[in-house]
């Protein structure tokens, strides 16, 4: 089992709905995010390209936040999801300047929260909340080794890119393009 | 032209609008893990080599100071923690892949092989006390204990100083999230200057004319050393990808090109040398002006290291 996001980048209008919805799924601090939404303006007017993206923990393959945890605290769980056990973390940042999506922060509590593809409705069957959420359902969650599932679906006709793939780090949120 | 834009509102603290995670706390321990690997790598040798008696600035003055840099610079560490009552999770576990780990462990050796090693020179320090009577009587069998082992505490200093010194560059370099960290040279680079500032430190306690010229000629080919790595870390830079060349530019032109070659490069590593080099050669140099100037570049580079690699980032 991989989980995987897909992102259709034409369809997101960058409403913001999938911010306010893990803000309040997660009990997210006052001020603090995880996820939110990118847009990258190409050219001058008139000529002019724009694309919107939600964007959030890319739980990477390889990802270099779990390398770099000197006590196991960031660590993968079922499905390739990348957590945060908070007993275990100690605060010292490691994870957060080794990510090169600068998706982790530290939680007012101390320990260092992110993005957890909301690993407790995702367990139930339910979709993550900004997927649920999302109006124009630009989004699509699910496995990627089941060729049935929303995303392994949408990605077999749709051209899609991951973000800073040079870094190395395997991502798995897709924006299809 | 192309522009990015976090439209949703996003201000994480220490993260917007750009990564300012570590501070001063990361660069001091840096500059201290360094510092007291240096000195204790030579108190180390100058013991293996059977010349205590030479040098004594090395081994038995210079290593005043380790202790008080490892617990100065742990205790500045574990207030940075922003999880700090949690920090005895780093030794339940050991992760081979994080250069943090390695860390955590190997200043569990020598921190307290740095105090057992002022330990074994106690009855040197306090000739007059009177070492058979009271508490002291009840120390004097360990004192007498660490004194005798002290060539098997610097066969285990040996390597462990070097992963000291090593380690923390490799723990930043680890990061390749952030280019300017991001280079193989940044650990050797980190060791030398932590060699180095320790050579000057022992210069500084040096007792006679002999021992603090040996240490002049060792820290002269340890600044050597650190500005070839200085320029092959930067070429490797200028020949690296976009990231690398964006990282590049803040030494090169951008807002930490005068603090780096003016306080670390010129001030912290030409003048020195050079200083030294006059002193080699017959003239009268004060000889802690050198040592001051290569410890106030080992500080300085850590600061500008940490300041400087925390802009850098992935663009896309």
């Amino acid at each position: 089992m991989r989980y995987a996001m897909a992102i259709d980048t034409n369809k997101c209008v960058g409403c913001t709905d999938c911010v306010v919805a893990c803000q309040t799924e997660n009990n997210v601090p006052i001020g603090y995010c995880r996820d939110w939404i990118t847009e990258t303006v190409d050219g001058t007017y008139p000529n002019i390209e724009i694309e919107l993206r939600s964007e959030r923990c890319n739980h990477c393959d390889n990802a270099p936040c779990v390398r770099c945890c000197p006590t196991g605290a960031s660590q993968v769980a079922d499905g390739g999801i990348v957590i945060t056990v908070e007993d275990e973390c100690i605060g010292c940042g490691a994870c957060i300047e080794s990510c090169p999506y600068e998706a982790r922060y530290t939680h007012p509590d101390g320990y260092v929260d992110k993005c957890t593809f909301c690993l407790h409705r995702v367990k139930e069957g339910e979709l993550p909340a900004c997927v649920a959420v999302c109006p124009t359902k630009c989004m699509y969650f699910g496995d990627l080794e089941d060729p049935n599932s929303d995303v392994s679906k949408v990605m077999k006709f749709r051209k899609y890119k991951t973000l800073a793939p040079e870094a190395g780090t395997d991502p798995h949120i897709f924006y299809l393009i | 032209m192309k522009e990015e834009l976090i439209i949703s509102g996003r201000n994480l603290p220490h993260i917007d609008p750009h990564l300012n995670l570590w501070h001063w706390q990361i660069s001091l321990y840096l500059f201290l893990g360094g510092l007291a690997a240096g000195i204790l790598f030579f108190a180390a040798i100058v013991t293996l080599l059977g010349k205590e008696k030479e040098y004594e600035g090395a081994v038995k003055f210079a290593t005043l100071i380790p202790p008080i840099a490892l617990v100065v610079g742990l205790f500045v560490l574990i207030i940075d923690l922003s999880h700090m009552w949690y920090a005895w999770r780093l030794y339940v576990t050991f992760r081979i892949t994080s250069p943090m780990s390695w860390g955590a462990w190997t200043l569990m050796l020598v921190t307290p092989l740095s105090f057992f090693w002022v330990m074994s020179y106690m009855k040197e320090y306090f000739l007059y006390w009177r070492w058979k009577e009271g508490w002291l009587g009840k120390i004097e069998g360990i004192v007498d204990w660490l004194a005798k082992n002290r060539k098997l505490m610097a066969w285990i200093l040996v390597p462990s100083t070097i992963i000291l010194g090593i380690y923390t560059g490799i723990l930043l370099s680890a990061f390749n999230a952030r280019p300017l960290w991001n280079n193989s040279i940044l650990g050797v680079l980190f060791l030398t200057s932590g060699l180095s500032t320790g050579a000057a430190t022992i210069i500084l306690f040096g007792r006679s004319h002999k021992e603090r010229k040996l240490f002049s000629q060792i820290d002269l080919i340890l600044i050597g050393i650190e500005l070839f790595l200085i320029t092959h870390m930067i070429m490797g830079m200028l020949a690296g990808s976009q990231v690398q060349l964006e990282a590049s530019e803040l030494l090169l032109g951008g807002q930490f090109t005068v603090t780096f070659w003016v306080f670390v490069v010129m001030l912290g590593l030409v003048f020195p040398a050079i200083l030294e080099i006059f002193e080699l050669i017959g003239f009268r140099v004060p000889v802690y002006i050198p040592a001051l100037l290569v410890i106030m570049g080992g500080v300085v580079f850590r600061f500008v290291m940490i300041d400087a690699g925390q802009l850098t980032r992935f663009l896309y």
